[in-house]
C-alpha cells in the first residue's frame, strides 16, 4: 500500500501531474533561465531543494498551524529556504549565482512549491510530503534541463557551457561542442525561443501521451480535466 | 417542385482560394519586376527556393496530417507566404536563411496551428521576425541600388546565394561597398530607413541625412519605384475585387497621419511622409501582408481599426524602434489583438438593432 502511493507520486511528479509541463506552474524562472544547461540544472537544483524542504517543514507544523493563517506561515517557510539556498549559492557556486541573478530570490514566488505545501504537503505526513518535494522538485527540473538543452544547442552549438560554475573546476572538460554554428540561432536564446520550445516540449509530452493511450485502446478513456477551470463570462 | 435555398454568405462571383491566391501572385508580378531591375537577380533567386522549399514542406505536412496534399497545393496559399518571405528580405542573403525562414512559415505558423485558415499570425511576417531577430546581419544585407553601383549579373548571384562569393572572390560586403568620391572612401550602402536612423541618432538633421546619394529622388532611390510598382499590384487587386480598400487605405491613412503629425512638429528630425510612404516595405505591408484574409479582421470597422493600428505600430516602432523598418512587428502585434478587434466590431445582425450599453 505504501509503495503504491509513492509509486504515484513519482509518476505524478515526474510526467503525469509534472509543475512544468501539466501545471504550467513556475513559468517564469523556467522561461527566464533557460538559456543553458548549466543555467536550468543550476535554477532546477535549488528549487528542488528548496521544495523538499518546504514539504517537509510545512508538513511538520501542519497540525499546528490555524487554517486561516497558513499562506503567510507557508510563505515565510518557503522564504526562508530560499535565502539558506541563495546563501549557500553565493558561497560555493559565486559565478552560477552571478548568472542566475535576481531568480535564485524569486524561487519564493514559484507558484509550484505553494502549490505544493498547500496542495499536498499540509495534509500528509512528513516523509510523503518530503518524498513528494522531491520528485516534484525532479521533475521541473528535468524539464528546465530538457529546455536548456535544446536552447543552448541551437543557440550555441554547446552543451553544459559554463559547467564549471556550478560543479567546480574540473567540469570545465564538460563542455561539449556539438555543432559549430558560424551563425547560431540567436532566437533560441532569446525570450520567444524559450516560449516556442516550451511549447514544442508541451506538445512533445501530449503527443508521447496521446501515442500510448492509442496503443492501449482497450483500456477505459479518461476524460480531459483541466487542471485549473477558468469560466469564460 | 422544390425551391433550393442557399445559406449565407450570398455571394454572387464564386471563387475560390487558388482563384484568389493566383491573382496576388499575378499582382505582385511588377513589384518583384521592380526589385529584380533594382536590386538584381537575387530576389528570383530567392523566390524560387522560397516557392520550392514551401511546397515540398507542406506536402509534407499535409502527409502528417493524414491529409491529400495533392488538395494543399493546388491552393497556392503557401506559394504566396514563399512569396511575401522571399521579397521581404535581402536579395542575396546566403540560401539558408529563406530555408529556414519558409520553413518556420509553412511548418510552424501555418500547420502547427491548423493549416490554411487557422494561423493567427501572418506565416510569412512571423518567418521575418524569427530571421531577423536570429541573423541580423544578413537580415540588414541589402544591395544598393542599381543605378549606385553595378550589381552583381545571374552567374555571380547564384554563386553569392549558394557560396558567399562571386566567381572572382568578392564577398557580399564587398559587393554592396558603393565607391564614393575617392577609390579608398567606400561605404557601405544602407536602405534609406536604416541611413535616417543611424544618421538621426549620430545627430545629424534630417536634411543632412537626405544629402546622401541614396536619396536622390523622393524618398530614397529604387526603393520609391518597388513600393509603386507594389502599389500598382495593389490597385489592380482592389479592381479584382480581391481586397477591398479598406486595409491598405487605414494603413496609408493612419501611417500617413502621423507622419504628417510628426513632420510638422520636428520637420528636422522625422521623416515626412513621402518617406514613409514611399520606403521600406509600406506599400507591400499595406495591399498584400496585412490583407491576409485568415489572419486580419473580419468586419470591415474591424479591418478599419486593424490596418490603422498597423499604421501606427509601424509609424511607432520607425521612429523610436530598435529596427529601421517595423512592418512585420507591427502586422504580427495586430494580429495578436484581432480576436478583440473581432469581439468589439461585430457587425449588427440585419433587423436587429444595435445594443447600446
Amino acid at each position: 500500500m505504501m509503495d503504491s502511493e509513492y509509486q504515484t507520486l513519482t509518476r505524478d511528479g515526474l510526467w503525469e501531474n509534472n509543475p512544468a509541463l501539466v501545471q504550467l506552474l513556475g513559468l517564469c524562472p523556467l522561461l527566464a533561465v533557460t538559456g543553458t544547461v548549466t543555467n536550468a540544472l543550476g535554477l532546477g537544483l535549488a528549487t528542488m531543494l528548496v521544495l523538499i524542504g518546504s514539504n517537509l517543514t510545512v508538513s511538520l507544523v501542519r497540525n499546528f498551524v490555524p487554517k486561516e493563517i497558513r499562506i503567510p506561515v507557508f510563505v515565510i517557510v518557503i522564504a526562508t529556504f530560499v535565502t539558506l539556498v541563495e546563501l549557500l549559492m553565493n558561497a560555493f557556486t559565486y559565478g552560477l549565482f552571478m548568472a542566475l541573478g535576481i531568480f535564485i530570490p524569486l524561487i519564493v514566488t514559484n507558484c509550484a512549491i505553494i502549490g505544493r505545501a498547500e496542495a499536498y504537503a499540509s495534509k500528509n505526513p512528513w516523509p510523503k510530503a518530503a518524498y513528494d518535494g522531491f520528485v516534484m522538485g525532479l521533475g521541473f527540473a528535468f524539464v528546465l534541463v530538457a529546455l536548456g538543452a535544446l536552447r543552448e544547442l541551437l543557440g550555441q552549438g554547446t552543451l553544459l557551457d559554463g559547467a564549471e560554475m556550478l560543479l567546480g573546476e574540473w567540469a570545465r572538460d564538460l563542455r561539449i561542442q556539438l555543432i559549430q554554428f558560424d551563425y547560431p540561432l540567436l532566437l533560441a536564446i532569446l525570450p520567444p525561443g524559450a516560449f516556442i520550445g516550451m511549447g514544442f516540449l508541451i506538445a512533445g509530452k501530449n503527443w508521447l501521451d496521446a501515442r500510448r493511450q492509442r496503443k492501449a485502446a482497450q483500456s477505459p478513456v479518461v476524460k480531459a480535466q483541466r487542471a485549473r477551470v477558468t469560466t469564460v463570462n | 417542385m422544390s425551391f433550393y435555398v442557399a445559406s449565407s454568405p450570398h455571394h454572387h462571383l464564386r471563387r475560390s482560394t487558388a482563384d484568389l491566391m493566383r491573382l496576388v501572385l499575378i499582382a505582385m508580378i511588377p513589384g518583384i519586376l521592380a526589385q529584380w531591375y533594382f536590386f538584381g537577380w537575387g530576389v528570383i533567386l530567392q523566390l524560387a527556393l522560397a516557392i520550392a522549399v514551401a511546397l515540398a514542406s507542406e506536402a509534407l505536412c499535409l502527409l502528417a496530417r493524414d491529409r491529400a496534399p495533392s488538395s494543399g497545393l493546388r491552393d497556392y496559399t503557401a506559394v504566396v507566404t514563399a512569396a511575401l518571405l522571399a521579397v521581404s528580405i535581402p536579395p542575396l542573403a546566403p540560401w539558408w536563411i529563406i530555408v529556414i525562414g519558409t520553413l518556420f512559415s509553412i511548418v510552424v505558423v501555418k500547420h502547427l496551428f491548423g493549416g490554411v485558415g487557422q494561423n493567427i499570425f501572418n506565416p510569412a511576417m512571423a518567418g521575418y521576425v524569427l530571421l531577423l531577430i536570429s541573423f541580423p546581419v544578413q537580415m540588414t544585407s541589402w544591395l544598393p541600388p542599381s543605378s549606385l553601383t553595378e550589381l552583381p549579373g545571374l552567374w555571380d548571384s547564384i554563386l553569392v546565394f549558394l557560396f558567399g562569393f562571386t566567381g572572382e572572390g568578392f564577398s557580399l560586403e564587398q559587393i554592396r561597398r558603393v565607391e564614393s568620391g575617392t577609390l579608398l572612401d567606400a561605404i557601405v550602402m544602407a536602405t534609406p530607413l536604416d541611413h535616417i536612423k543611424t544618421e538621426l541618432a549620430q545627430g545629424f538633421t534630417l536634411s543632412e541625412a537626405k544629402s546622401a546619394p541614396i536619396f536622390s529622388g523622393a524618398a530614397g532611390m529604387g526603393w520609391q519605384w518597388v513600393n509603386a510598382a507594389y502599389l500598382l499590384g495593389g490597385l489592380f487587386l482592389i479592381q479584382q475585387r480581391v481586397i477591398t480598400w479598406h486595409i491598405p487605405g487605414a494603413l496609408l491613412g493612419s501611417l500617413g497621419l502621423f507622419a504628417l503629425i510628426g513632420a510638422l512638429i520636428a520637420p528636422d528630425h522625422l521623416p515626412n511622409v513621402d518617406i514613409h510612404l514611399l520606403s521600406g516595405a509600406t506599400m507591400l505591408a499595406a495591399f498584400f501582408i496585412a490583407t491576409d484574409p485568415v489572419s486580419a479582421a473580419t468586419s470591415t470597422r474591424g479591418k478599419l481599426v486593424y490596418a490603422g493600428l498597423i499604421g501606427v505600430l509601424i509609424y511607432v516602432i520607425r521612429t523610436w524602434g530598435g529596427y529601421p523598418d517595423a512592418v512585420a512587428f507591427a502586422v504580427l502585434l495586430a494580429n495578436l489583438c484581432v480576436p478583440v478587434i473581432d469581439q468589439y466590431t461585430r457587425p449588427t445582425v440585419y433587423g436587429h438593432r444595435e445594443e447600446r450599453s
